[in-house]
């Protein structure tokens, strides 16, 4: 740090002042609606809807208040119930199928993993009228199981891809090894398998938690009053009559809050799970 | 190797023998682990589709009970010679490139700012990765109402005015809303393009004289070119079905300028009973997305092989 008068610095430690306020200015432009939503619901609601904007205000709980009073509590529980047991489905299926596509890859592996990553291509809507019917036909409409079933399916190949990134980091001499020394197939998971892909599993789950968290189209079309799940809750703000922007403030933050405290959390396994192992 | 040497040996190779007993149960015990989830994948994701072409070929409408019949590929005449098909189409087209394209860019140019040490660094990246983890329900109605309403919108409460973005320019609202919930998705994966790249290659670009901008477009550009079309193509594996932002924001209004097939599809299933119709729109969707797809896997495919290089 001498106090050198080099012009050149001076210039570089100009531009470089520039380029981190840019990025700050960005960071905020983004977060803006955030931060708006979050202040929102904590308005009242003339204070809501006023113009122009206010943005100083005596923070109420009104709109939270309201939010529970008309029952957003049994949507919560469909959407933790739904995610948390699909997600584990999709695990449970997905890593065994990752350990066939990597580690002990049958014939053909290849064809199989591109198999899986169609699926995801192909558009839910074509499936959603026989779908439909099917679960109608089982008496399965507004069943929380319903819609497990399809959200496993749905995260199933973005598992997969991701679980066999993961498996592929283990060394195959370790494993070789494991082998030589006679150790049964179980004892080589739990052993040497498990502790090296943990973390996988972990930023796995998360990706399947955040998809089958926000999932709107199969919920709303295959569920009603019993088995919705907190997207369906929000169907009722669609229309804009009345004094409610706060109340629609407040039951936004709620239902986004666990997985944007997630994502926050986990941000480096994020990365690599969207885009399905691709990107370390 | 091997098949260079053998292949002048064909005619005097044995027969080829079955596989023998051991051989065939150690590639069951490959198979085993897969199986589950590729039976469950099949059953559940490919049977409908069966289901859909047959339904294709039926005159249904849920409202009128009986009406069910066989007509052959009627329904696909309807379908395919349907203006609103067609404009949905369109819609689709336009609504899935347009968001991917800014969204593409905008995430560079965050990666590009974030790809520097500076003060708050951490807790910029996590106020940029904030959008996409906003429930897309919840972001649709907060732009609808919060932010473009015309009376007590974000936007005309700071700006002034009293413009009613969403019936002027609906197919901007819808596509603004998804950008911005899907530019940090590229930024991220493009940042991670950047921190990859190696230090000692814009070192020696630098050492040979390049400025900034000419390492940018000859060196970086070129380096992160799998990293964007990575990220463009899984953000229009999940834009092209975009419905909840349509569903909210304009309901495919202002007449049709914002009905995408996802939406054109979900109209004429559950509010006109077209079962018929929807079957056979959707036999067609997945046609078209089978042509697409088969190019896309081909990128994948790609983006595969330079994995395997590495």
């Amino acid at each position: 740090m001498t106090r050198t008068a080099n012009p050149a610095r001076r210039t570089a430690g100009r531009t470089d002042a520039v380029w981190t306020v840019l990025a700050w200015l960005a960071g905020l432009l983004f977060f803006l609606p955030v931060a708006w939503m979050v202040l929102t619901g904590f308005k009242r609601e003339v204070d809501a809807a006023s113009n122009p904007p206010s943005w100083f205000f005596t923070p109420v709980l009104d709109g939270y208040r309201q939010v529970f009073d008309r029952d957003l509590t049994p949507y919560l529980l469909n959407s933790l119930m739904a995610s948390l047991v699909s997600t584990l489905l999709v695990l449970v299926l997905a890593t065994p199928a990752a350990y066939a596509l990597s580690i002990r890859p049958v014939a053909r592996w290849r064809d199989v993993l591109f198999f899986f990553i169609s699926t995801k291509m192909l558009p839910v809507v074509a499936a959603l009228l026989p779908v439909y019917l099917l679960v109608q036909n089982l008496g399965m409409l507004d069943n929380v199981w319903t819609l497990i079933v399809l959200y496993t399916a749905m995260n199933l190949p973005i598992a997969v891809w991701m679980m066999r990134s993961f498996l592929l980091e283990v060394p195959t001499a370790l494993i070789e090894a494991a082998a030589m020394d006679g150790a049964s197939l179980l004892v080589t998971i739990r052993r040497i398998l498990l502790p090296i892909v943990a973390p996988g599993l972990a930023a796995t789950a998360l990706i399947c938690f955040i998809f089958s968290w926000n999932e709107f189209f199969l919920a709303v079309n295959l569920t009603a009053t019993r088995a919705g799940t907190s997207p369906i809750f929000l169907v009722g703000f669609i229309t804009s009559e009345g004094l409610f922007l706060a109340r629609l403030c407040a039951a936004a933050t709620i239902v986004s809050l666990p997985v944007v405290l997630a994502g926050w959390i986990a941000q480096k396994q994020l990365v690599r799970g969207l885009s399905m192992g691709a990107v370390k | 190797m091997s098949t260079t040497i053998t292949s002048g040996v064909d005619a005097t190779a044995p027969p080829a023998v079955r596989p023998t007993r051991p051989d065939r149960r150690q590639r069951w015990s490959r198979r085993a682990p897969l199986l589950p989830a590729l039976v469950f994948a099949i059953v559940v994701t490919q049977l409908p589709f069966l289901f859909t072409v047959y339904l294709s070929t039926q005159s249904w409408n849920a409202l009128r009970p009986g009406s069910r019949e066989f007509i052959g590929l009627a329904n696909y005449a309807t379908v395919l010679s349907d203006a609103r098909l067609r404009a949905a189409l369109v819609n689709t087209v336009v609504l899935t490139a347009s968001s991917v394209l800014v969204s593409v860019l905008l995430g560079l140019g965050l990666a590009i700012l974030l790809d520097r040490r500076f003060p708050g660094r951490g807790i910029v990246r996590t106020l940029l990765i904030t959008p996409f983890l906003v429930m897309p329900m919840a972001a649709a109605l907060l732009w609808k109402h919060a932010i473009y309403n015309p009376s007590y919108g974000l936007i005309n409460g700071i700006f002034g005015g009293n413009t009613d973005w969403v019936s002027q320019y609906p197919m901007v609202s819808v596509v603004a809303a998804l950008v911005w919930q899907w530019t940090p998705f590229m930024m991220l994966i493009i940042l991670a393009g950047l921190q990859s790249q190696s230090l000692e290659t814009l070192e020696a670009a630098r050492v040979d004289g390049a400025g900034p901008w000419q390492t940018f477009t000859r060196i970086t550009l070129p380096y992160l070119r799998p990293y964007l079309e990575l990220g463009a193509l899984l953000g229009s594996i999940y834009l092209v079905q975009t419905f909840d932002a349509v569903f909210t924001i304009t309901q495919g209004g202002p007449g049709r300028a914002t009905t995408n097939l996802p939406y054109e599809i979900y109209l004429t299933t559950f509010r006109k009973f077209e079962y018929g119709e929807a079957a056979a729109a959707g036999v067609v969707v997945v046609i078209g997305t089978i042509l697409v797809a088969t190019f896309a896997l081909r990128v994948i495919s790609s983006l595969f092989r330079m994995e395997d290089a590495r």
